[in-house]
C-alpha cells in the first residue's frame, strides 16, 4: 500500500466515530478477545489480512478487511 | 445463500454465536472489551503526556527516551509493544503512518480515525508527505524537513507537536493537543 498512487485525496474529514456500524465494533470486540484466548496473535491477524486477494482487499471497508481475516484464521486452525 | 453471501451484520453476529458456541469469549467479555476501548482510550491522554513535557523537562527527556516508561507513569497502558516519542522542532516535522493496516498507540490517541486507515493516507503521506499535510491544512514551509515513521505491530508512534507560544497551565495546554496533532497531520 505505502507508495501506491491513484488513491487520490485523503478523506480528512472522516475524523468521528471510529465506528461506522454495530457491527464492526463487534468485529473489534471479536479480534481482541481471540486474541487474548490464544487464538492468534496480531502478526497473524495482519498476515490473513494481507493475504486477501487484491480485488477483494480494494473493495473491501476496513473492518470487513478483518473480519474475512478473523474467519481465515479460524477457519485454517479450525477453532470455531 | 452461501456464508460470504450473508449481509454482513448477520455474517457477524452467526461469527460471534459460533466463537462463544466455541468457548473462546462470552457476550460479557466482548462488551468490556469494547467499553475498555470506547472509555478508556482517547487523544486526552496522549495531550496529557505531551502538555508533561513541554512544562516539566525531565519529564520531557524520560519521554523521549523510554515513552513506554513515561506513559506508564502517567497512568497509562501501552502493552505489547515499543512506543517512540517524536518530537517536532522548528526544522523538523514528524507525521506517523502505518502503511501495512492501522497500527497506533490506541490507549493514548483513542479509536484511529478514518483517514487514518484510509488507502489514500496510507499509500500516499510515505511518498508526497507535504501534498498530503497541505490536504489537512497543514502547510510547512520548504525549509522544514518532513520526517515519515511507518508503524508496525511492535513500534508504536506519538507525535510531540511543537509548543504553542505563551506561557499557559498545563491543562490549557493539554486542551489545545488534538488528535491529529499526535500523529503530525496538523500543528497546535
Amino acid at each position: 500500500m505505502g507508495g501506491q498512487t491513484g488513491f487520490g485525496p485523503v478523506p480528512t474529514g472522516d475524523d468521528g466515530a471510529p465506528f461506522q456500524a454495530d457491527w464492526e465494533a463487534r468485529v473489534y470486540a471479536l479480534s481482541r478477545a481471540l486474541r487474548r484466548a490464544g487464538v492468534f496473535n496480531l502478526d497473524e491477524l495482519r498476515d490473513a489480512i494481507e493475504r486477501i486477494p487484491p480485488k477483494v482487499y480494494l473493495s473491501a471497508s476496513y473492518y470487513e478487511r478483518w473480519l474475512i481475516a478473523i474467519e481465515t484464521i479460524l477457519a485454517e486452525k479450525g477453532r470455531a | 445463500m452461501s456464508h460470504d453471501e450473508l449481509p454482513v451484520a448477520a455474517r457477524v453476529r452467526r461469527l460471534e454465536e459460533r466463537v462463544i458456541a466455541a468457548g473462546l469469549t462470552t457476550g460479557d467479555e466482548l462488551d468490556a472489551l469494547l467499553d475498555e476501548l470506547l472509555d478508556g482510550a482517547s487523544p486526552v491522554n496522549g495531550a496529557r503526556m505531551v502538555a508533561r513535557a513541554w512544562t516539566d523537562p525531565d519529564y520531557r527527556e524520560a519521554l523521549l527516551a523510554d515513552a513506554n516508561t513515561a506513559a506508564g507513569s502517567l497512568g497509562f497502558a501501552t502493552n505489547g509493544y515499543r512506543l517512540c516519542a517524536v518530537e517536532n522542532t522548528p526544522t523538523l516535522h514528524n507525521v506517523v503512518v502505518c502503511t501495512l493496516c492501522s497500527c497506533y498507540p490506541v490507549t493514548l490517541l483513542g479509536p484511529s480515525p478514518g483517514w487514518y486507515r484510509s488507502f489514500a493516507y496510507r499509500s500516499r503521506v510515505v511518498r508526497e508527505p507535504r501534498a498530503v499535510l497541505a490536504e489537512f491544512g497543514l502547510r510547512l514551509p520548504d525549509e522544514v524537513e518532513i520526517v515519515v515513521w511507518d508503524a508496525s505491530a511492535e513500534t508504536r508512534y506519538l507525535v510531540v507537536p511543537r509548543r504553542p507560544e505563551g506561557e499557559l497551565p498545563e491543562e490549557e495546554l493539554a486542551a489545545r493537543v488534538t488528535r491529529k496533532g499526535l500523529i503530525g497531520t496538523s500543528a497546535v
